[in-house]
């Protein structure tokens, strides 16, 4: 082999990178919008009357969970594989026609299916179930897509000069394997129109499943759509960048193995925890609800190793924004992974389920943990895969301040929020009647509703200097050696 | 043994796959076939609530709407009994939702009319004031999809016995029957009948018309599904 370091290849990453910023903002946008909507109903048309369908509530809520997850952080999973794969695997896809071809491919199926998700959510076409929303016929392209990953996944790591893979790896070998077992059984269904002869729409479908089972079946999905998805492929970033950025070594590499495994073998268990006091069996809520506990040992291990990766550097905290946004994410981890196991335990959830502080969890590990960590890795691959350093430090200090201002107004609020709403739906007065009606337990909740807004509308601001900055960093930002990007990345004033 | 996996990516996806897919296959399987076994009085749906249950699902209802009330006194309270297992036998998919920014409607059925859900729906606040849900003036004139409901019926009844045209145990000893028509046709005319009866409680005359006309507005199987929460 010859001495000299290898030219990876980048344009796959690249793609995925425009989409991860694309797709971020179109989601959190649209969740801007439902946010408003929620603090003033008025909003719902606020396109006009003959457009309502399209901008009310009910219809864009389940396009910016899904622009959210499939993809803003979708896009961000597959941009860091394509770059971090080649580099711990030691190979570059330009090795490898074949994989090359694989990847383009990869990307441009992904862009149908993200057009075809758009379009038929914004019609009604869904199967109503959380985050497998997808009628058959795009289930069926989802498929073809994961498993066209896979194959560049495997492929790659096939042709490999590095035997021993890095823990990154791991992480992605999982989500691979987890979202496919995952979305294969949820996603069961029959197309009606064959089914009955040819009779009523082509893409419609009736689930394998009803009632209890398939609120089991969807849960154990749900749940694990979160662990999949948005920890699983985060972890494998935040194992790679940290350290590289840092120029610190994994504190714990024992640490590590104890939380991947711990991780895999307890996740699965906790879906039960979205369905206390339902008609599932009581066993199965209560193993829920005790391995949603337990999670929180493996989650904390990654965590914890993270941030000892930082010891006696923690002047880089105060130094570097990238170290910031990676060691604020890990601190969010932490913290949406103790709340989530305390909303968990029974007596707790009987207050907490339904209202809007689940909202409130889910927003702090998404833009806490999720975004902040995605945005990181974003930052430090520009430099190395545009060949330019980053355009503006202080406009990432300041996208930092607040992005991180709009998190806490939004978990905060929602926290008030539900426990007030949880509160008052079980209140009675002095005779055993309901003390509130329902409209009450609503009425109140219009403050919290708009700090909310406020929050949510600050992150996506946050969103737009982040996407200003990748711009011109890609576009008109000072040239870099090799020799400038070995740790820290190169960053313009 | 950790060393020697990370070093095999085959044998690594074997055990990953292996510990993640063994909690499923606990937790998941063994209650199948009694959890989806139904309670007496429950009923499969007719065309028309069918046809509703689609608007229903089309809109996203179950984003702000729960269906499953919890065994507490303050939703006993409030929403009636609590839910049984088998009262969603023939529920595909369940629509228990996962937040309640509007009232569980599991039992809406029992205590809402016909006239409360057209004023509702055309007007939420000006039926209960401080309501933040929107207006949903649309389904006043889009017409509901009769054909898919009857496709999806004819799939229920043939792949997983769904009971239609057989006599079903009401709790109060009586029998019920659930007709499902021999062809679409048919299912179209008795969809018809079905809108009819809901029609004749309500104000709208644009919606009078258009089943006069033979058409069905998508609030008319919406109303039809929502009366038959019980």
């Amino acid at each position: 082999m010859e001495n000299r370091p290898l030219e990876y290849d980048y344009t796959v990453a690249k793609w995925f990178m425009l989409t991860t910023v694309v797709l971020g903002i179109v989601g959190m946008l649209v969740g801007v919008i439902l946010a408003w909507e929620m603090a003033f109903p008025a909003v719902n048309t606020i396109a006009g009357e003959g457009l309502a369908e399209y901008t009310n509530f009910s219809r864009l809520r389940p396009l910016h969970t899904d622009a959210v997850i499939f993809g803003f952080t979708l896009s961000g999973i597959f941009a860091t594989w394509y770059y971090i794969g080649q580099r711990v695997l030691k190979v570059s896809m330009a090795e490898s026609k074949f994989l090359m071809f694989l990847g383009k491919l990869h990307f441009a199926l992904y862009l149908l299916v993200v057009v075809a998700v758009v379009g038929s959510l914004l019609l009604g076409i869904t199967t109503s179930k959380e985050y497998a929303e997808f009628e058959w016929p795009i289930d069926i392209a989802v498929v073809v897509v994961w498993v066209i990953w896979g194959m560049g996944l495997f492929g790659l790591i096939g042709i490999r000069r590095e035997k021993s893979l890095y823990i990154s790896i791991w992480y992605y070998i999982a989500t691979f394997l987890g979202i496919a077992m995952l979305y294969l059984f949820n996603n069961m269904a029959i197309p009606t129109y064959f089914a009955s002869g040819g009779v009523g729409a082509w893409y419609h479908s009736v689930s394998m499943y009803s009632g209890t089972n398939d609120a089991l079946v969807q849960w154990w999905y749900g749940h694990n759509a979160v662990a999949f998805g948005f920890t699983v492929p985060i972890v494998a970033m935040i194992y790679y960048f940290l350290p590289k950025e840092s120029g610190q070594a994994v504190y714990s590499y024992k640490l590590s193995l104890l939380a991947f495994w711990g991780l895999m073998f307890v996740y699965l268990w906790a879906g039960g925890h979205h369905l206390l006091f339902s008609t599932v069996p009581d066993w199965m809520q209560t193993m829920g609800s005790v391995f949603s506990v337990v999670l929180i040992l493996p989650s904390w291990g990654s965590a914890i190793n993270m941030l000892l990766t930082m010891k006696g550097e923690w002047q880089q905290v105060a130094s570097s924004p990238l170290i910031k946004f990676m060691i604020l994410a890990s601190t969010f981890y932490m913290f949406s992974t103790l709340e989530g196991p305390i909303q968990a335990i029974k007596s707790v959830n009987a207050l907490a389920h339904f209202t809007d502080w689940i909202v409130g969890h889910v927003h702090d590990g998404v833009l806490g943990w999720v975004a902040f960590m995605i945005m990181a890795a974003l930052f430090h691959m520009a430099p190395r895969v545009f060949k330019r350093e980053i355009y503006s430090k202080s406009l990432m200090n300041t996208q930092f301040w607040i992005q991180t201002l709009g998190v806490i107004l939004y978990f905060t609020s929602m926290w008030i929020a539900g426990i007030t709403q949880g509160m008052m739906w079980r209140a009675h007065d002095e005779f055993g009647n309901l003390a509130y009606s329902f409209i009450d337990t609503v009425a109140v909740l219009h403050p919290y509703f708009t700090i909310r807004a406020v929050g949510g509308t600050l992150y996506l601001v946050g969103m737009f200097l982040f996407a200003y900055n990748m711009y011109k960093t890609m576009t008109s930002s000072r040239r870099v050696e090799e020799s400038e990007l070995q740790n820290a990345s190169p960053m313009g004033a | 043994m950790f060393h020697w996996l990370e070093k095999r990516p085959f044998f690594f996806a074997v055990a990953v796959f292996v510990v993640i897919a063994f909690a499923g296959l606990i937790e998941i399987l063994p209650n199948f076939a009694q959890a989806s076994r139904p309670v007496i009085g429950t009923k499969p749906y007719t065309t028309l609530e069918l046809a509703g249950r689609h608007v229903y699902i089309k809109n996203s209802c179950n984003a702000c709407h729960s269906q499953l009330i919890r065994p507490f006194k303050s939703e006993t309270d409030r929403y009636g009994h609590y839910s049984l297992s088998g009262e969603y036998a023939y529920d595909r998919p369940f629509l228990w939702g996962s937040k309640r920014t509007g009232p569980d409607l599991m039992r809406v059925g029992n205590y809402r009319t016909t006239d409360w859900h057209e004023n509702h729906m055309k007007d939420p606040a000006g039926v209960v004031p401080g309501s933040i849900m929107p207006a949903y003036r649309w389904m006043f004139k889009n017409t509901a999809d009769i054909d898919t409901a009857y496709a999806e019926q004819v799939t229920v009844n043939k792949a997983f016995a769904v009971p239609y045209n057989a006599e079903i145990p009401m709790a109060d000893g009586s029998k019920a029957t659930v007709a499902l028509a021999d062809t679409v046709e048919g299912a179209r005319a008795s969809a018809l009948e079905e809108a009819k009866v809901i029609t004749a409680d309500m104000k709208d005359q644009d919606v009078k018309d258009m089943v006069e006309a033979g058409q069905i507005p998508e609030i008319v199987a919406l109303i039809a599904y929502l009366n038959s929460l019980k």
